[in-house]
């Protein structure tokens, strides 16, 4: 029964991550590629040139790649951490007993049936500097109005902002789960034996939530290192270059001015190897943390 | 709020009714103050609201006037369906809507068939290679789209299916199905063995057994892994904006064309906006329900 999925994976998945890696190790670009003009079907010239794609960009000459990986790495953590944190918080308050409990779960979770692309145009047009409503607001108490998008810092404080957002339901569903598979009597037995609030958070809440929380957390950092819509469209045609990640930049490499797909495949086959590291690496401790 | 919080100490004592006398006074779980209640609802009020102004702002603009971006103030006295009307009528929204459902339905489908038979396999036969299937899939959420995108291309234009919803539908699966299977493997590792077995003595076949008692009962699984699914393919942008030619757009891509390098149309990304949001929030209401217990399945039981 694995077979299709299988099957389906190994076409879909590992054909291309072998050409993509094939490709990362030539001069591929728009220009030498195969390719049909009209009637006349142009040959690829590109050749092979081995690791020097890796080359120039581990070791930096291509400028890009070392401020791209310090600031994607600075994005996931905040994000991440934020996700976690906030999701936490309002997983703890929903799981107490109390009035329009539904209702609150319900309008806190919309974000995560908000489309992505869709939550993005929604912020794009509250953080319009001349004509957002966030400057009406803050204008209104008598604040001056920010250029909400001008800068790269206010830039990449939007992106984490909108990312949080839009990312928060997920682990605040996550952990709330987990704070219900909690057995009850665990909290009744603290409270006969006089623990505080804090106590029993610490000592039961945390240690029971310690799988959710690390599958989420591995997951949550797999998936904002490789977020890809909220940059690239909540700055468009607007951005500095300097709010983005890894995953965007490769996007702008393969698809804008002259192609360069060798050079996204490389910056591509690089994130991977980032991720598969950073997970093994994750996991062991992980392991190491549950036999400790 | 923070007021709140800090002057609620244990002595503004819970309400008189849990009056179980203690020499150190600990607060419960279930028990606390006025003031804390009062806390807890304002801040889940703030949070909620902060969850949902986003979506009801662009409903707000969406019902003004074409300029009502510029002045929201003039909305209510100028409420009208225009923009609707405009954006159903005057442009191409009704086929772009129309070739997300079939992909996005399409993605459904596929992935939750997928998703379910692979995580049943998973969690319930032993073949080599096992242990590595489920690390394998949670490898496939790290490949980055942008080393994916070209050689994907290429493949789908040798079996001629680049701008057709096939190949889209084919690509979104391969996003979805690994962290779906992944997800209802833990939800599978929870039903009891015994109904297998069950099954099994009564003569149904391995796959009559998944079909006809297992899956009724990974219902709330089931619901997390289609509403995973149908969102991933109902706003990807990225594979749909190079697979798909103007006759295929998906939502995510034509709205776009709202929006030019220089000026956005909002009258029009706004009421399209909404548009696009009511499938979403009917499967999203539709399951909502079941997203708490599907998901904890998959994440702790991994």
């Amino acid at each position: 029964m694995v077979a299709p999925v299988a099957i389906v994976l190994a076409v879909l998945v590992l054909y291309p991550l072998g050409y993509g890696f094939y490709l990362s190790l030539t001069d591929a670009n728009e220009a030498n590629v195969a390719r049909d003009i009209g009637a006349f079907h142009a040959p690829a010239t590109y050749k092979m040139v081995w690791f020097d794609n890796y080359w120039s960009v581990l070791s930096g000459a291509d400028g890009d790649f070392y401020p791209r990986l310090i600031w994607t790495v600075i994005w996931t953590l905040s994000c991440v951490v934020l996700h976690i944190a906030i999701g936490m918080g309002l997983a703890l308050l929903l799981n107490r007993r109390m009035r329009a409990k539904l209702l609150y779960r319900a309008l806190l979770i919309l974000p995560w049936a908000v489309p992505a692309f869709v939550g993005v145009f929604a912020w794009r047009l509250m953080l319009n500097s001349q004509y957002g409503v966030f400057n009406d607001m803050i204008t209104a108490v008598g604040l001056p109005a920010q250029n909400w998008l001008a800068t790269p810092f206010a830039q990449k404080t939007a992106v984490i902002m909108v990312n949080v957002w839009i990312g928060v339901p997920f682990n605040m569903v996550a952990l709330l789960g987990g704070l219900q598979s909690i057995p009850k009597e665990l909290y009744e037995a603290a409270e006969m034996d006089g623990a505080s609030p804090w106590q029993r958070f610490v000592n039961i809440t945390l240690p029971g939530l310690r799988p959710v929380t690390n599958t989420v957390v591995l997951l949550g950092c797999i998936w904002t290192f490789n977020m890809f819509a909220v940059i690239y469209l909540l700055l468009g045609q607007n951005t500095t270059g300097e709010a983005d990640i890894l995953v965007t930049f490769a996007f702008r490499k393969a698809f804008t001015g002259v192609s360069d797909y060798s050079g996204a495949a490389t910056y591509g086959i690089v994130i991977l190897a980032l991720l598969l590291a950073f997970s093994t690496f994750y996991r062991r401790r992980q392991l190491k943390t549950e036999q400790a | 709020m923070t007021s709140a919080t800090t002057h609620s100490p244990a002595s503004v004592a819970a309400p008189a009714k849990t009056a179980a006398p203690r020499a150190k006074k600990v607060r419960g779980r279930e028990e606390r103050s006025t003031l804390a209640s009062v806390a807890l609802h304002g801040t889940l009020i703030l949070a909620s609201l902060v969850a949902a102004f986003p979506v009801v702002w662009i409903v707000f603009i969406s019902l003004g006037p074409k300029t009502a971006w510029q002045s929201p103030g003039e909305v209510l006295s100028n409420l009208s369906l225009d923009n609707y009307a405009k954006v159903l009528t005057d442009t191409d929204f009704p086929q772009w809507f129309g070739a997300s459902v079939i992909v996005a339905g399409g993605t459904t489908l596929l992935g939750v068939f997928l998703a379910a038979s692979a995580g049943y396999a998973v969690s319930r036969m032993r073949f080599p290679g096992h242990k590595q299937l489920m690390w394998s899939f949670l490898v496939t959420q790290m490949f980055p789209m942008a080393v994916l995108i070209v050689p994907l291309y290429e493949l789908l234009a040798r079996f001629d299916l680049i701008d057709n919803y096939l190949g889209l539908i084919l690509t979104y699966a391969t996003t979805a199905v690994p962290f779906c299977a992944w997800m209802m493997k833990g939800y599978f590792d929870t039903i009891p063995h015994e109904i297998d077995e069950a099954g099994r003595v009564d003569g149904l076949t391995p796959f009559g057994t998944f079909w006809r008692l297992i899956v009724p009962l990974a219902k709330p699984g089931l619901a997390v892994t289609a509403f995973y699914s149908f969102l991933t393919a109902w706003g990807e942008v990225a594979y749909a904006s190079q697979f798909m030619g103007a006759d295929h757009y998906t939502l995510a891509v034509g709205i776009r064309t709202f929006a030019t390098e220089s000026r956005a149309d909002w009258a029009m990304m706004t009421a399209a906006s909404v548009l696009i949001l009511i499938p979403a929030t009917l499967v999203f209401l539709l399951v909502q329900r079941n997203l708490v217990s599907g998901l904890t399945a998959g994440g702790t039981k991994s």
